[in-house]
């Protein structure tokens, strides 16, 4: 009997299409490690899974009629997911402990994560894993030119795994996809998929452990030089897409902040492809890692100690179009923890309200 | 209903993970709690201002939003207070307009 884990991780295996993604995960499957895995496949995949446990999921996006984009539940994930979750406690199913979403490859993986956290029982009983995108090494680079649902797909990941090698070329054409991926996601891991390169471990591994630990490079941060994404020449799309780092010394007002990401994102959530980052709070010793994609925040790690002497914030966004000075502006006038204390008093009439009457 | 603003019943925003007292506690140090909830709302007020709003603690458990004119609306938590806000408003709220950033700027004494 396998321990079912009190929030099971969900990974999501996105790419873009024919870019391996069945092939990879029937490789993975024939990996006992993996067994205990329930997957799940919004397309039929030609390649035969009969003997684990897939259940087919329409392609249908649900919007709620209450508001935001983030609101984009997939209706049939969520009732896919419970159906799994209530056989699997009375014992119709065998027990998993982790879960695979194969999805399709023009998929947006965001609606999938944001799923896991707004279904108020999936919520309870599963979380999001990692994503794992596969590149193709033959077509990657124009694919990545080409179409901005391939170019998400990339930046969103939290790793790569570069298909095809072995029928590429030349290794100029994947050094040059490397360092292309390096600038589109900093800090995601990139795997060579082969024989051995790409195991269940790797790829679905603790997800968590790895985030913080991602959180640091040897020099003490993940992303110290995110490159500026080039201009590709003619492609729109990539001109927008571009990383940099808010860098602060002053200690960050963690209310403050709360109200200026939460503002951010909803207005610009779309566009704020990812926001990670190291914070130094003001009276709190330890740092926290904040780590968001698109309109969805991870709850907060508190990491064990400073990677380094310097005690400094560093938050690293990802954005698609956003006017990166007015960007770091903005933080610095609503974050910060001196510009949040100079005036808590003069709006303190208003706790005061009674509101209980509406 | 969705991923920043939650669902029905208990919600864990993003924004209440903090290792700060009062910010993890549901039943034990309703001081350090209430605390806590004052301090998140002198930060929304700080911004909301500029949108002749302002948000209320009501009864520990939830916000209240109100406009000058008294429209109002209950929220859970942070997440749900920038959607409301646009609502009651009628307008964007945008942490990167440049009047609001002058504006936070001139207030912070900066």
């Amino acid at each position: 009997m396998v321990d079912i884990p009190a929030f099971t991780p969900v990974h999501l295996l996105t790419g873009f299409l024919g870019s391996g993604k069945t092939t990879l995960l029937k490789r993975l499957l024939a990996d006992p490690a993996l067994a205990d895995t329930a997957v799940l496949i919004n397309e039929f995949g030609e390649v035969g899974l009969d003997h684990h446990l897939v259940e087919r999921l329409d392609d249908t996006m649900v919007l709620l009629q209450s508001g935001c984009v983030c609101c984009t539940v997939r209706g049939e994930l969520a009732d896919a997911l419970r159906d799994l979750h209530s056989k699997r406690e009375r014992g119709l199913i065998p027990a998993f402990t982790r879960v695979v979403i194969e999805s399709t490859g023009l998929a947006d993986p965001f609606p999938v994560l944001s799923t896991l956290r707004s279904d108020p029982v999936l919520r309870h009983h599963f979380r999001p894993g990692s994503v794992v995108a596969t590149v193709d090494a033959v077509n990657g680079l124009s694919q990545l030119d080409t179409y901005v649902e391939s170019t998400r797909q990339a930046a969103i990941a939290d790793r790569l795994v570069i298909t095809k090698t072995d029928v590429c070329a030349g290794n100029a054409d994947l050094s040059r996809l490397l360092s292309r991926l390096a600038e589109l996601n900093p800090d995601a891991l990139r795997l060579i998929a082969g024989d051995d390169g790409t195991g269940a471990d790797a790829l679905f591994g603790d997800d968590t452990a790895q985030r913080a630990a991602k959180l640091q490079s040897p020099s003490g941060f993940y992303c110290d030089t995110p490159a500026l994404q080039v201009t590709a020449e003619g492609v729109a799309q990539h001109t927008a897409i571009s990383s940099f780092v808010i860098a602060v010394d002053e200690p960050i007002d963690w209310t403050g902040f709360g109200v200026w990401l939460t503002m951010l994102l909803n207005r610009h959530g779309s566009r704020v492809l990812r926001v990670k980052g190291i914070l130094a709070l003001a009276g709190e010793e330890r740092p926290v890692a904040v780590h968001g994609v698109q309109h969805l925040v991870h709850p907060p790690v508190h990491l064990a100690g400073w990677p380094s002497l310097e005690r400094s914030s560093r938050l690293v966004f990802i954005v698609d179009g956003l006017d990166v000075n007015l960007l770091k502006r903005s933080f610095n006038a609503f974050a910060l923890a001196g510009n949040a204390e100079a005036r808590s008093q003069p709006e303190a009439a208003a706790q005061i309200r009674n509101a209980q009457s509406p | 209903m969705c991923s920043l603003c939650g669902v029905i019943g208990g919600n864990e925003h993003w924004t209440d993970a903090a290792a700060r007292p009062g910010v993890f506690t549901r039943n034990v140090e309703r001081l350090d709690r209430r605390r806590e909830r004052a301090r998140r709302v002198a930060a929304a007020n700080r911004v909301l201002a500029a949108f002749d709003m302002s948000l209320s603690d009501w009864q520990g458990s939830a916000f209240v939003l109100a406009t000058r004119t008294g429209k109002s609306e209950m929220i859970e938590d942070l997440g749900h207070l920038w959607p409301a806000a646009e609502r009651l408003s009628g307008r964007p709220c945008d942490p990167l307009d440049e009047a609001l950033i002058a504006r936070m700027e001139e207030a912070g004494g900066g």
